[in-house]
């Protein structure tokens, strides 16, 4: 099974580093940080999360701009390694509330003592957080969230925590609040990642939403929890067949497919779309889901560039809100890669533009459009007048883009699968925690060809 | 750098981090910044010298101190401890400090200086024996947390003299009331094991351990007794036989039930290894199928996607004799594994994705529909376009091939240089496996109107693919390559390419011979051979076809071929000067005759390999595209390489035809791809095998085709080795003395065998190579057994595993001589080498015989 684990920051030093076999030469952290950082340097490649030298295979998965990493000699399952170094993480941000190199610093003795428990001898223990409560003295010292750096964009943790208000997901399982007692609450997001293609007439050529229904619970005494969801909810193209005739936007949400977590039961999730468990502690992915069923996309995308005149042309961006108007979207980056001959780029935004700003991206020769917010139903346009050091030959839209967009939409899900109610079983009439369900949509992979 | 500061606030408490925090960082830049390093060792050294004596001095005063504050003041001190622990500084020097210490009812400093005991007790032994006494005294704690940790930490102490201290407290610990510590025990008796196998052995603690693993009540006791019951026998196992029948016992139907009917009660990290076991059982009637798969089926709704994929491969091997089912299998295992795809890291979805792969790639078929969830998207990591581009190339059938190829050219014009490349090629391939490519010739053509130079390189390299298989297209291609100014070709392969082309139609091409006059003209920057090559062959084709105006580039490029540095490319021009020397009609002949359209390109991998990797499904060989003999050693192949294993040296065949092999009755039902590999297979030989019979046209088929080749090692690697070894085989078989002929029906009992390999003299040794073919065919002895037979070699005895195999063999005279040769053979695959000795009855002939071996052995796996 696993031979080591470790840490490394981003400049390729030990946070953490524990041996259990002791199979693996002394060396491997370098080994690793080394072939990662200079794998194909000039293809610009990224190091594959699995790699093997000399015999020695690393495994490892980036986290808060952090590698955590295995080493082992065995044939193992690299699934089973890297859903383990994704959990390690996870339940390491349960303990310290925010992960990132400088909580892990001051907590490193706290995660080696997690360590302990979660592997022995390379073979996985447990990762439930609630479990290891019992085995972990060390108090978690909480780094200030407000002072965090920004992360890169490696960091879907802190992308997370980002989109929260407040203190409340950056809040660790175990510390204890300053007032000394803890605040009863749950979150449950529904987080939907969508990828669209649209083709360069402005038709949807794919698309796809990754969905999870996430929940962190603060709940005492573990009581039990029913969530339910759409009634009319479909599982499996079987069940698509019957509302085949439905209109794309208002009929049953039909969903691909879906996973759940090993605490979920699903007795009555056949008759009435109820998921009841007992949330352990910490933060975890209750359900996982898949849609192609065609859904409105947030944003209509076209993109036009045109030659005007000799050694110019011009490029026109815009972006329409398709949602209601309570919705906002926030920080929108609209990208287009442009000529590798373009050597002038003037912009020109709409009259009375508000956080908008523009950028050409001298050296990967691309335009860079970010709007701080886009109010459903808004529409922007951007015209750009692009000058060339060389005359473009023939067909200039193959020579430039695809334009993508990068956003944020709270309180938006463009599945339109709900949770209808959150139900907890109450201990006492008094007992009344805060629930927090919350929505947000995020871009995966969404792109307009020219 | 100034050295680290010195830390003064001794007593804070632990929640206040002190001074540690400000080192680590110093630390830590000063191990990176290799330049700088250099410069700073001497005072570095002397800053962390006086740092750890000055730690040894704190750690002491406070040893023996009870006064308030003073264990805040040790988890300070032993903070520090770990942290230059962690940056890989050596601080073993305080370890009698830290034991002193460590008499402290304060739970985290226990743990720390546990942590520091594991990590440096094997490096100093003696100093080990301090903790024993008081890991000794821990194992009997009131607290049953106390209890693990010191056994815990008092096993993995991995001192050799110490095991006499482990046995006692490991015995209790088993019949321990807290499962937290019978837990720890279990996997304290691994560690026992590892350290020293006999100790273990001798305290029957194997058989305790398969006790609980029946009867315990909790969960994870019972998990950990399999994982460790698991490594035991499969690493004994070689060793006796009582170690392998505890190994069946471990798959005997009452153990995987009674695992199975408990199934929920593991947390998802035993359920995978359970699983992994359950993959190994084989069922004794398809209710058993049956039960076992309904029983799991919903392990395929579980969000860890280790999980699913360990219960897909349940499912998968479960069903192997049983097509219909195989094939519901497939269907049912894709929608949670697209899920799983979308769900999780990046990181995950590639592991995800390469079983992914590997399913389409055996049944592309099957998958022919879905092309869509394979498009790449925006965000993915280049290694998951990579996976993507390879399975969209694999199902592009008539149904889809439209929308496929027309995705795959828009990542042509993507601005990630590599993944346009790859775009471009798997746009090739799609056209080298369509009958219907019309529109994809057009796309191809397009491309090299983009004026890309890397879309135009790699776009050359596959319209020459795209001729040598449809030679009909060759006028409309034709015509857009012409168009194409060699100076915008800059790489050897695509440059190859083109001239390959100028070469192979230069009566179509009015401007050919200018245009190889002009790179004639610049030879000497010409710098990779590959082009050079390319060169001569094209201006002597092109030379045979329009004489009067190619005689001066010809001219040109023979004389600057002699004197190239290059031996290939010298030879080559010699060649050429002399065939013309000789006659010209016949130099018509070798270098251009009329030739036969390629009809499949080889596969890269065998189907032997491939169904070896299907073998090991839901482990690393899936990922990196090999089975494990090729990248891992044989003992640390670990639990998954379970059933096959054949004994040492067997004699008896039965066994091994017994086990479980699961090829044949795949391929019926994924008839797609092995239709293709066998298509594969013989249209080389195809293109061959005219030769054996007729020596003057094997070589006018064989020359050109050998400089065409070369040009492409990337697609048809397997095509250029084929023929590379035949023509070397032909130079070998050649001169082979005929006198020596062997009997093909030789018989030899294994007594007499024996007593000849007793008496008889070595009368050659000699390690021969095997080619790669060759290696990818070995997967089990028979193969290679069968090869040898079909050349009158056979064999006696056979056994081991990849990468080492042995084999002994004999032959017999042809000339009733009753002479023998006996041979010992072993192969090693990874390193493509096979030691052989010969013994003979007439030692004389053992010259020839061995060359007959060789030839035969060369000839293995083509």
């Amino acid at each position: 099974m696993i031979s080591q684990f470790f840490v490394l920051s981003q400049r390729g030093d030990n946070i953490v580093f524990r041996d259990y076999r002791g199979e693996v030469p002394k060396g491997s952290a370098e080994i690793f940080f080394r072939k990662v950082k200079f794998w194909k340097e000039d293809e610009e490649e990224e190091a594959p999360p699995v790699f093997n030298v000399d015999g020695v295979n690393y495994i490892h998965v980036k986290v808060a701009g952090l590698f955590f990493v295995a080493t082992t000699r065995v044939n193992v399952s690299p699934s089973l390694v890297l859903e383990l170094l994704q959990r390690i993480a996870r339940v390491i941000k349960d303990y310290l509330g925010i992960l990132n190199e400088d909580s892990l610093r001051k907590n490193f003795v706290l995660v080696y003592e997690l360590l302990d428990e979660v592997i022995d001898f390379g073979y996985p223990q447990t990762t439930s957080t609630e479990i290891l409560k019992s085995y972990v003295f060390n108090e978690p010292i909480v780094v200030d969230a407000a002072r965090l750096p920004t992360l890169g964009p490696a960091s879907m943790f802190m992308q997370g925590a980002k989109r929260m208000p407040g203190t409340a997901v950056t809040k660790s399982v175990v510390a204890t609040e300053p007032g000394g007692r803890k605040r009863e609450e749950i979150f449950v997001d529904i987080i939907e990642k969508i990828s669209v293609t649209f083709s360069s007439s402005g038709y949807i050529l794919t698309s796809e939403i990754d969905g999870t229904i996430q929940m962190k619970s603060y709940l005492t005494g573990n009581p039990e929890i029913r969530l339910a969801l759409n009634e009319d909810l479909g599982i499996g193209k079987g069940s698509a067949s019957l509302y085949d005739y439905r209109s794309s936007a208002g009929g049953a949400v039909i969903l691909d497919d879906c996973n759940f977590h090993e605490s979920v039961r699903l007795d009555s999730f056949d008759v009435d779309r109820t998921l009841a468990l007992i949330p352990p502690d910490g933060e975890f992915a209750v359900m996982n889901y898949r849609m192609t069923q065609e859904f409105t996309p947030p944003f209509r995308v076209n993109a036009l560039i045109e030659e005007a005149g000799q050694l110019k042309a011009e490029v026109i961006i815009k972006v329409r809100a398709d949602f209601a108007t309570s919705v906002t979207a926030n920080t929108i980056t609209v990208q287009m890669p442009v000529p590798t001959y373009t050597s002038r780029v003037s912009f020109e935004l709409e009259a009375g533009a508000v956080g908008q700003t523009t950028d050409f991206k001298e050296g990967a020769k691309r335009l860079e459009w970010c709007l701080k917010k886009i109010v459903g139903g808004a529409e922007h346009t951007l015209r750009t007048k692009l000058t060339f050091s060389q005359e473009s030959h023939g067909n200039i839209a193959r020579e430039a883009g695809p334009v993508n967009l990068n956003f944020t939409i709270p309180m938006y899900n463009a599945s339109k699968l709900q949770v209808r109610y959150l139900q907890i079983a109450k201990k006492s009439p008094s007992y009344n925690p805060y629930r927090w369900v919350r929505y947000v949509t995020q871009s995966n992979s969404y792109v307009a060809r020219l | 750098m100034a050295p680290p500061p010195i830390v003064q606030q001794k007593s804070s408490s632990p929640s206040q981090p002190s001074g540690y925090v400000f080192f680590l960082p110093s630390l830590s830049v000063l191990l990176l910044n290799r330049k700088p390093l250099r410069f700073l060792i001497p005072s570095y050294c002397l800053s962390r010298k006086s740092e750890v004596s000055d730690l040894k001095l704190q750690l002491r005063q406070l040893a023996g101190s009870r006064a308030p504050g003073a264990d805040d003041s040790k988890r300070d001190l032993f903070k520090r401890v770990i942290s230059y622990m962690t940056v890989g500084i050596d601080v073993s020097a305080a370890f009698s400090e830290m034991v002193m210490c460590s008499a402290t009812s304060d739970i985290v400093l226990k743990k720390m200086c546990y942590l520091y005991v594991g990590n440096y007790a094997r490096c100093h032994p003696d100093l080990a024996l301090l903790t024993i006494n008081f890991l000794q005294k821990d194992c009997r704690d009131v607290d049953p947390m106390i209890r693990g940790l010191a056994l815990r930490s008092l096993c993995s102490l991995r001192v050799p003299n110490l095991v006499e201290y482990l046995v006692s407290p490991l015995s209790s610990g088993l019949e321990d009331g807290s499962p937290y510590v019978r837990m720890v025990a279990v996997l304290g008796v691994l560690k026992l094991y590892h350290i020293s196998a006999t100790t273990c052995f001798d305290s029957d603690f194997p058989a305790s351990l398969k006790n609980l693993m029946l009867t315990d009540s909790d969960a994870q006791v019972v998990a950990n007794c399999l994982f460790v019951l698991q490594e035991i026998w499969n690493l004994e196992a070689n060793k006796s036989e009582e170690a392998n029948r505890e190994r069946e016992t471990l798959l005997s139907k009452q153990t995987i039930y009674y695992l199975l009917n408990r199934i929920k009660e593991f947390n998802e990290w035993a359920q995978c290894l359970i699983l992994e076991l359950i993959s190994k059982y084989i069922p004794s009637d398809s209710n058993d199928i049956f039960d076992i798969m309904n029983l799991l089926e919903d392990r395929l709704q579980h969000a860890n996607g280790a999980v699913v994929l360990a219960t897909i491969k349940v499912f998968l091997h479960l069903t192997m004799s049983m097509t219909d089912v195989h094939q519901q299998v497939y269907e049912r295992l894709k929608a949670p594994l697209l899920t799983l795809v979308g769900s999780g890291s990046s990181e995950q979805s590639y592991a995800v994705l390469s079983h992914l792969h590997l399913l389409v790639m055996r049944a592309p078929m099957l998958f022919s529909s879905d092309y869509k969830h394979f498009y790449c998207q925006f965000s993915d990591p280049s290694y998951i376009k990579k996976l993507k581009l390879e399975m969209l190339t694999a199902i592009a059938n008539e149904s889809n091939t439209y929308e496929i190829v027309t995705e795959l050219c828009e990542y042509a014009g993507n601005v990630d240089v590599p993944i346009a490349r790859e775009s471009i090629r798997a746009v090739g391939k799609i056209a080298l496996q369509q009958y219907d490519v019309n529109a994809i010739v057009d796309r191809l053509l397009q491309f090299l109107e983009m004026e890309k130079d890397y879309v135009t390189a790699e776009t050359l390299v596959l319209v020459k693919d795209l001729l040598r298989k449809y030679p009909q297209w060759s006028h409309d291609c034709i015509a857009v390559v012409g168009n194409i100014s060699s100076k915008n070709v800059q790489e050897p392969k695509a440059k190859a390419a083109l001239i390959w082309m100028l070469g192979e139609y230069s009566k179509d091409m009015p401007d050919a011979p200018y245009i190889l006059e002009n790179l004639i003209e610049n030879w000497d920057d010409e710098n990779a051979a590959e082009v050079r090559l390319h060169l001569l062959t094209a201006a002597m084709k092109c030379f045979l076809k329009r004489p009067p105006e190619t005689q001066k580039a010809l001219g040109a490029a023979l004389a600057a071929g002699v004197a190239d540095s290059h031996q290939d490319v010298h030879d080559r021009a010699l060649l050429y000067y002399r065939l013309l020397q000789y006659d010209v009609s016949v130099a018509e002949r070798v270098v251009n005759p009329p030739k036969q359209a390629v009809s499949v390109f080889a596969d890269l991998q065998s189907s032997e390999v491939k169904d070896r990797i299907f073998d090991e499904f839901n482990t690393l060989s899936v990922v990196y595209q090999k089975p494990s003999y090729m990248f891992t050693d044989k003992e640390h192949r670990g639990p998954f390489e379970f059933s096959e294993e054949i004994g040492n040296l067997s004699l008896d065949q039965e066994s091994m035809d017994n086990a479980p092999r699961f090829d044949e009755s795949d391929k019926d039902l994924l008839l797609s791809t092995s239709e293709r590999e066998e298509n594969g297979g013989p249209s080389i030989n195809g293109a061959a095998t005219p030769g054996y019979s007729a020596p003057h046209d094997y070589n006018s088929s064989l020359v050109p085709l050998s400089s065409q080749t070369q040009s492409e090692p990337a697609v048809t690697s397997r095509t250029s080795f084929a023929i590379d070894d035949l023509l070397g085989l032909s130079m070998l078989a050649a001169p082979a003395p005929p006198s020596l002929k062997l009997n093909s029906k030789a018989a030899l009992d294994p007594g007499t065998f024996q007593r000849k390999w007793g008496q008889l003299g070595v009368s050659i040794s000699q390690e021969i190579p095997i080619s790669p073919q060759g290696v990818g065919s070995l997967t089990t002895p028979q193969a290679l057994i069968r090869h040898m037979q079909a050349n009158s070699i056979h064999c006696i005895a056979s056994g081991g595993q990849s990468p080492n195999f042995k084999f002994f063999l004999f032959a017999q005279k042809d000339d009733g001589s009753a002479s023998f040769f006996l041979v010992e053979c072993i192969v090693n695959t990874s390193s493509a080498k096979a030691q052989v000795k010969v013994k003979a009855d007439d030692a004389s002939a053992s010259e020839a015989f061995f060359a007959l071996f060789q030839s035969a052995l060369s000839k293995f796996g083509m």
